[in-house]
């Protein structure tokens, strides 16, 4: 018998085939419905999953073999780093705020993106889509471990990293990105991945990526700027998967236009509003700037997502509501929101200040139609009180908006003078929001928003550590005059500067 | 004489993260701790699943095992991504080498056609095995509580996604196409596979992550690897000439030791925890195991023939040896 002559050869294509999907079967002894319970009320229909084309064909070994190289580097990298005192190398201490930023609320988002793939791994009832997310969810797990190990250098010498954990759950900032992540997870298994791998993965990551990782690279802060590079070939991935899978759950019936529309809208704004703190970090905590939010949005947001809702639109998709507001506010958010966090810095696990001269200098150029007009106005008001030994701290609390829980502190979009508020009544209660696009949302979910956890209320309420703000401090593991407040006069600054000056002389 | 190279010390301010200290003391922690230990949010979820209100997004409570602190169960491995990843990446150069020596050596033309019938009807439909293990897998991790138990999870199900692989070139080698659509074939009618088929099927349809932890990881494969990979193939068939397919899977051979010292140990830990869970366990492994051994025993028969009823004894008691060494009494019958 010579079975092998008989049978032609396997083309790539094919035998990605049988070593993925040809290995799922239909059920007899348990319907679908039991075993795939979430796939349907989400009202999203899938007629056959076979048109479901593999956005990457990578088997375990490959997939084994690949990633195991490229983590034996990065790990090489991180332990000389950390024999040579590689944090001595960065720009300068104030630097330390992005990454501690970064520790706090990105690398949390990774794990919970690892859970939600997971769990979409398992329900999506198509092989090929569900190995896809496994992959994913595996990616993602990586991530949440590489960052946290890259940046546990920086914690045994710097304030601000080590109650990561703990803020993670209860710093009123870092409810921004869980009530995001929360949001997608407790979304349907293709809310999830239109959220999380579409919405943010292909039309957003590179505007977080991006910047954040040539930070790095600008900054010296070289176990960040290895995990970056390291990670980009996973981040390719994600992106094909994203768009692979909006094209499939749009080809295969008209009835999910409308739904998926909804999701983008709803996405697109909850991820920009998240990348707010993104935009921050770019235009005001690194010490050497890599390029403005303003700059970044118009590459990766105006043209690239331009040229991807022309290529949707033969679906019948259009652009996500919020694009022309987000354009609007391009040239305000990132100032509207250092402002904010200046004031309420003694609330911050990462030190806040006001920018140098040479710092206004750049805002104004790379901000030349806002930035004197609104924004120089208010740090020279804050210098001043500064100067005079009486620094501006806002100690009452912010409002904070219902849906993506930022402070309520960004202005009208056609108005930079007055603040934007919107309210709405629901069984009685008030709530409050920062734009139209985010009480859209919870107009829409009113039952899902309403469970919202804001860190503000429970302040008041008095259920985060005992009311007052020693409790709360104690309740996030903040430890006062060291991790929060103003960066001049911080033990990060004097440390740094204690330490570069006894490494390149001979005083002990 | 040895020689120091020196560096500048600095003196840290601390050694690790807060909760690492707290939950280790004063002093640095391994890569596998920071990676692993209390990386899962605990408190103030937002919102509840759409897809299931009566759930908390993070829900200790969708299992009826409890455990005070779920970080208990820990991976003696102390695999995280990066040396799961190492770990794999040396097995499969091994298992690439494998392959790569019985298809040079036209080992499998030295095979008798009855004895690759035999490997085959053995072994291809068990890649859809694979494929219930790794949802199965995806589940526990998805929906199971703390990262030290449900980590090792995730890496199982792609592990199992490795292994539906490694055995669909199996059948490919051996058999061409035609044995990956015969394998299923019998996976779907052939009476011999129902079985295992309902049971992969009914442990889908479980909603308690640890249940399912149980009946996939502990009781069928911690039956299965050993009766499979270790007696039918290591013993069995490569004495009746089939070495090249003992060698083609040798990476299943030891994937299943390696994985049962980890979820005896789970198993362990959960026991030692309380009566309550004792019971409990003792109740599904009892339940699951009898149904999987009525599953693999006309698997083995083909095989094993008339050593098939001693080899099941063998195994299960071989099995409740090792559930016994948990702290969980077992009787399973045959």
């Amino acid at each position: 018998m010579d079975t092998k002559a008989r049978q032609p050869k396997l083309g790539l294509r094919e035998k990605y085939r049988l070593l993925t999907r040809d290995l799922g079967w239909d059920p007899t002894y348990q319907t679908r419905e039991t075993l795939y319970p979430y796939a349907e009320y989400e009202g999203i229909k899938i007629h056959d999953w076979d048109k479901w084309e593999d956005p990457f064909r990578l088997t375990m070994d490959a997939y084994w073999k690949y990633q195991s190289e490229k983590d034996r580097k990065f790990y090489a990298i991180l332990d000389a780093h950390a024999q040579n005192n590689g944090h001595l190398n960065i720009t300068d201490a104030r630097y330390l705020s992005a990454i501690k930023l970064f520790l706090q609320a990105i690398s949390p988002g990774e794990y919970t993106s690892h859970q939600g793939f997971s769990r979409a791994g398992r329900e999506l009832p198509g092989v090929g889509t569900q190995v896809a997310c496994q992959m994913q969810a595996l990616d993602e797990l990586r991530h949440a471990q590489t960052q946290i190990h890259a940046l546990s250098n920086y914690n045994r010498f710097y304030n601000g990293f080590h109650a990561f954990v703990q803020q993670r759950d209860r710093m009123w900032y870092n409810s921004v990105p869980r009530s995001f992540f929360d949001d997608a997870m407790t979304g349907g298994p293709f809310e999830f991945v239109v959220a999380i791998a579409f919405a943010f993965e292909y039309v957003l990551t590179n505007l977080l990526f991006v910047p954040f990782m040539s930070g790095a690279a600008y900054n010296g802060d070289m176990s960040t700027v290895t995990f970056g590079f390291s990670a980009q070939s996973d981040e390719a991935r994600h992106m094909t998967l994203g768009l692979e899978s909006i094209k499939f759950l749009l080809e295969q019936d008209p009835a999910n236009v409308p739904i998926v529309q909804g999701w983008l809208d709803k996405w697109f704004w909850r991820g920009l509003r998240l990348l707010s703190l993104v935009g921050t970090m770019m235009d005001y905590m690194l010490p050497k700037r890599v390029m403005s939010w303003a700059e970044a949005w118009n590459i990766y947001g105006e043209e690239n997502g331009s040229a991807l809702f022309k290529d949707l639109a033969r679906y019948g998709i259009r652009k996500p509501k919020g694009w022309e507001d987000a354009s609007k506010g391009r040239d305000h958010i990132s100032h509207q929101f250092m402002l904010g966090l200046y004031q309420w810095s003694f609330g911050t696990a990462f030190h806040g200040w006001i920018p140098t001269d040479e710092e206004f200098a750049w805002l104004s150029e790379k901000y030349p139609d806002t930035f004197d007009r609104y924004y120089r106005p208010r740090w020279n008001e804050l210098r001043k009180l500064a100067a005079a030994g009486t620094p501006f701290k806002n100690y009452g609390l912010p409002m904070l908006c219902q849906t993506c829980q930022l402070p309520c502190l960004f202005t009208e979009p056609d108005d930079p003078t007055t603040l934007c508020h919107r309210e709405v009544e629901y069984k009685g209660e008030r709530y409050h929001f920062c734009s139209s696009h985010c009480q859209e949302i919870f107009d829409h979910e009113p039952e899902k928003y309403v469970q919202a956890w804001l860190p503000m209320n429970q302040l008041t309420q008095g259920t985060s550590g005992g009311g007052g703000l020693e409790n709360w401090m104690k309740y996030v593991n903040l430890v006062d005059g060291q991790d929060n407040g103003d960066f001049e006069g911080s033990q990060d600054q004097r440390n740094f500067a204690q330490w570069k000056h006894n490494s390149v002389s001979n005083q002990a | 004489m040895p020689i120091e190279l020196r560096t500048i010390t600095i003196e840290p301010l601390r050694n690790n993260y807060d909760h690492l200290e707290k939950r280790f003391g004063h002093k640095p922690a391994s890569r596998y701790q920071e990676a692993s230990y209390d990386i899962q949010p605990v408190e103030n979820l937002h919102y509840r699943p759409t897809w299931d209100p009566d759930q908390t997004l993070y829900d200790p409570t969708l299992s009826r095992i409890r455990m005070r602190d779920w970080y208990d169960l820990k991976d003696p491995r102390q695999l995280y991504y990066g040396s799961y990843t190492q770990a794999r990446a040396r097995q499969q150069d091994t298992e690439e080498a494998n392959f790569e020596f019985v298809e040079s050596n036209g080992l499998v033309m030295l095979m008798t056609d009855a004895l690759r019938q035999q490997a085959l009807d053995l072994l291809v439909p068990l890649r859809h095995v694979a494929w219930g293990a790794d949802q199965n897998n995806m589940m526990v991790c998805g929906y199971g509580y703390g990262t030290t138990f449900k980590q090792p999870c995730v890496f199982y199900a792609l592990d199992q996604l490795g292994i539906a692989q490694y055995l669909s070139r199996l059948g490919l080698l051996l058999g061409g196409q035609d044995a990956l659509v015969a394998g299923k074939q019998a996976w779907m009618e052939a009476p011999a596979w129902q079985d295992m088929r309902r049971y992969v099927e009914d442990v889908m349809a479980v909603r308690d992550p640890v249940e399912v932890f149980v009946a996939q990881d502990v009781v069928l494969d911690g039956l299965l690897y050993p009766l499979v990979y270790e007696r039918l193939v290591d013993d069995l068939l490569a004495v009746q000439g089939g070495t090249a397919v003992s060698m083609l899977t040798q990476f299943m051979t030891r994937w299943g030791a390696e994985t049962r010292r980890w979820s005896d140990s789970v198993v362990k830990t959960m026991a030692a925890e309380s009566a309550e869970n004792r019971a409990v366990l003792e109740e599904w492994i009892t339940q699951w195991g009898q149904r999987a051994v009525a599953a693999l025993a006309p698997l083995a028969r083909p095989v094993a023939v008339d050593t098939t009823d001693a080899l099941m004894t063998e195994q299960i008691a071989a099995f409740a040896g090792r559930a016994a060494k948990a702290g969980v009494t077992i009787k399973l019958e045959h």
